[in-house]
């Protein structure tokens, strides 16, 4: 008798479980446990207060990334409670044979970045961190998700972690998109469509054509902000782009084993017939750049629209809406674009890898930022900043009147001394514009590298599409 | 090792928002801990005070005398949306917050929350909107959440069930530590790693199978 057909999800749940016992959650085994230092040290102290040992350190590797400074790594760390985690990860990792890719490790960088980059993060694994972006992975095709301290303590002592099987939720994205339309577009319009918690209790596998016309880095920047949508992950089943990003990377199988990983990872795919718990659909053909203008990723707009008011929206969100825009100082019906701006923020996990570089010197190149403007461009990773000077990319950002930094999540988060100052207006290319994310009463417009780029040139929101953007390099 | 727990009685305080953050809840800034200690003072930080520190006046609500020692939270859809920060509910349980009523939890939040014996208890639009005329009409009235009867009791006697995962409430009665209970099952994980070699080996030089 055929089996029943299953979502990617379903197979690599199945594939997983380790035992479920009636009405307890499944014990899941985890494939890859990637950990950081601002939400392992309690979960290192509860090891060492139990007496346990990490289980298994070769499934496990860990970087700094959240509250290490980007600039000048020669200098001291003049934040005390800063420096003191920054010891304390690596001490954590030497006591208990963990792989650390520190400050000055050339594979350094924001976790969700390195992984992919070394060829870690693998078609239908099960991945962990302590990191609500751990989605990130999920475009090879893996089922990854954030977690707490707790849980990274439990991942730590057993490498499994007490998982409920989660619903599905497919995303399809059709059409082919404008060539100013990109990953960040897609993500932002889908949360501005379902909301902040639209997905909550699924996991979303985004399908559909605009999705397989995505290069793995513009995937990334897709399944990333599914936690913005409320979905704990977000997948793309692995294809050739998939296979082809990952030959030859460090940790990525070789020889006869890569075969025999390519040939396991295509039966990977959801099957015909499968279904969903909940399914939407996306014309990629009408999206446009999106610009998020209050204070949860779901408040976006396409670029050329305007900033709502009441009336536009439910009656429930309305005092939401109100306190939005009150806090973002922003006024209803007015056009998003030309929306003034102090600093422009190209990075983070979501969108600080080598084509996002690109993207944003491609519109800089030959231009020079507003006057008064503060531009932040900080690669992802130490490899991505090599690769980027190595293209000549810097130079473009420093002649534009960029800073160009060390890696690190930065202003993403605001931890590490980068940040918005009080009423300051960002736009930025992270992930969250929640109020004070980015710093003390910051206020932060949510975008694109295009977008944002584009802006850093006219000082306000502005449409990429009415820039001209020059490749920074060559064809690749 | 967590200690039992089953029972809250006390006033409620309610904050009628929807998608309130953990940006909201515990600013990244206090984060750079390395223990868990002074969270209470981080809770809602930015809603207590302007961002060069000054208290804000009007106080915020949870700095208003008459809501210190309130247990139990009454809050809009979506509570704890944002990041995997287990500094939210640690700040929540350190203020001494034990049960929170929502129309939904985000999904990492909720979890977090569960194994820090903080219940979010998940009551539909109708019930949360008499729970929000209740608390108008009666705001000094202390409602009993007993989490083994799974029941509430409101100020009057009257009475509601709540449901929530019936394994998080066995381990938070008995105040099971979870990692104990998986390590009791360790045959089963060795089992399951004989059969499964490791799909990758992060120590360089290391032969990943």
């Amino acid at each position: 008798m055929a089996e029943r057909p299953r979502t990617l999800v379903e197979k690599i749940w199945d594939a997983h479980v380790v035992s479920s016992e009636p009405g307890a959650p499944s014990i899941l085994a985890i494939d890859l446990h990637l950990v950081h230092e601002v939400t392992s040290p309690q979960a290192f102290t509860g090891l060492r207060e139990r007496g346990a040992k990490v289980r298994k350190p070769g499934q496990t590797v860990a970087t700094a990334d959240h509250s290490i400074p980007t600039t000048d790594p020669s200098l001291p760390i003049t934040d005390e409670l800063a420096r003191k985690q920054l010891v304390q990860i690596e001490e954590n990792c030497r006591e208990f044979g963990i792989p650390f890719h520190g400050k000055d490790c050339p594979t350094r960088g924001i976790v969700h970045v390195i992984g992919p980059e070394l060829g870690l993060t693998q078609p239908g694994m099960t991945i962990v961190c302590g990191d609500s972006h751990t989605a990130t992975h999920g475009a090879f095709g893996a089922l990854a998700f954030g977690i707490g301290t707790s849980e990274i303590e439990m991942v730590l002592a057993t490498q499994t972690l007490l998982q409920r099987k989660p619903k599905t939720f497919r995303v399809q994205i059709d059409g082919r998109l404008h060539p100013s339309v990109g990953a960040k577009d897609i993500i932002l319009a889908l949360i501005a469509r379902i909301g902040v918690g639209g997905g909550t209790g699924h996991v979303f596998e985004f399908t559909g054509d605009a999705i397989r016309a995505l290069s793995m880095e513009e995937r990334m920047t897709v399944c990333n902000m599914s936690i913005e949508g409320g979905a704990r992950a977000g997948l793309v089943a692995p294809d050739e782009t998939t296979f082809a990003y990952l030959k030859g990377r460090k940790f990525a199988p070789q020889g006869a084993a890569w075969d025999e990983a390519v040939a396991r990872w295509r039966k990977l795919p959801t099957e015909e017939g499968a279904t969903y718990d909940k399914s939407i659909v996306i014309d990629g053909d009408k999206l446009e750049p999106m610009v998020t203008y209050g204070t949860n990723p779901g408040m976006g707009i396409g670029v050329t629209g305007r900033i709502p008011s009441a009336a536009d929206v439910e009656p429930g969100d309305r005092e939401e809406l109100e306190r939005a825009l009150a806090y973002m100082g922003l006024e209803a019906g007015k056009s998003i674009a030309g929306q003034k701006l102090d600093v422009v923020f190209i990075g983070s996990c979501t969108n600080g890898r080598i084509e996002d570089m690109r993207a944003a010197a491609s519109v800089l190149k030959g231009h020079h930022v507003a006057p008064g403007l503060r531009v932040l461009v900080v690669p992802g990773s130490q490899q991505v900043k090599k690769q980027a000077e190595t293209e000549g990319l810097d130079s473009v950002f420093r002649a534009a009147g960029a800073e160009w930094r060390e890696s690190g999540c930065s202003m993403c988060i605001a931890m590490n001394g980068d940040q918005l100052e009080p009423g300051q207006y960002g736009i930025s290319t992270s992930n969250r514009n929640f109020q004070g994310r980015q710093g003390k009463g910051g206020r932060t417009f949510l975008a694109s590298p295009l977008t944002a780029a584009a802006s850093a040139i006219t000082g306000v929101v502005t449409d990429p599409r009415t820039v001209t953007a020059t490749p920074a390099v060559e064809a690749h | 090792m967590p200690e039992p727990f089953s029972t809250v009685t006390s006033r409620v305080i309610s904050i009628p928002r929807a998608n309130i953050d953990t940006d909201q809840i515990c600013p990244a800034r206090f984060l750079k801990i390395t223990d868990k200690a002074n969270l209470a003072d981080a809770l809602f930080f930015d809603w207590r005070f302007t961002p060069d520190g000054a208290r804000r006046v009007p106080p915020s609500f949870i700095d208003e005398p008459h809501n210190a020692g309130r247990q139990i939270f009454l809050v809009g859809d979506n509570f704890g949306s944002g990041s995997s920060r287990e500094h939210a509910p640690w700040a929540l349980r350190a203020w001494g917050v034990r049960a929170i009523f929502s129309t939904s939890f985000a999904d990492i939040f909720k979890g977090n929350a569960l194994k820090n014996a903080l219940l979010p208890i998940v009551v539909t639009p109708e019930r949360h909107a008499a729970l929000t005329a209740l608390l108008a009409a009666d705001p000094d009235g202390e409602w009993t959440v007993n989490l083994e009867s799974q029941k509430v009791t409101l100020p009057g006697g009257d009475s509601f069930d709540f449901e929530i995962d019936l394994f998080a409430r066995t381990m938070i009665l008995a105040g099971t530590d979870e990692i104990g209970y998986v390590l009791s099952q360790l045959p089963a994980i060795e089992a399951w790693e004989a059969a499964h070699p490791a799909r990758v080996e992060t120590r360089e030089g290391a032969a990943a199978k």
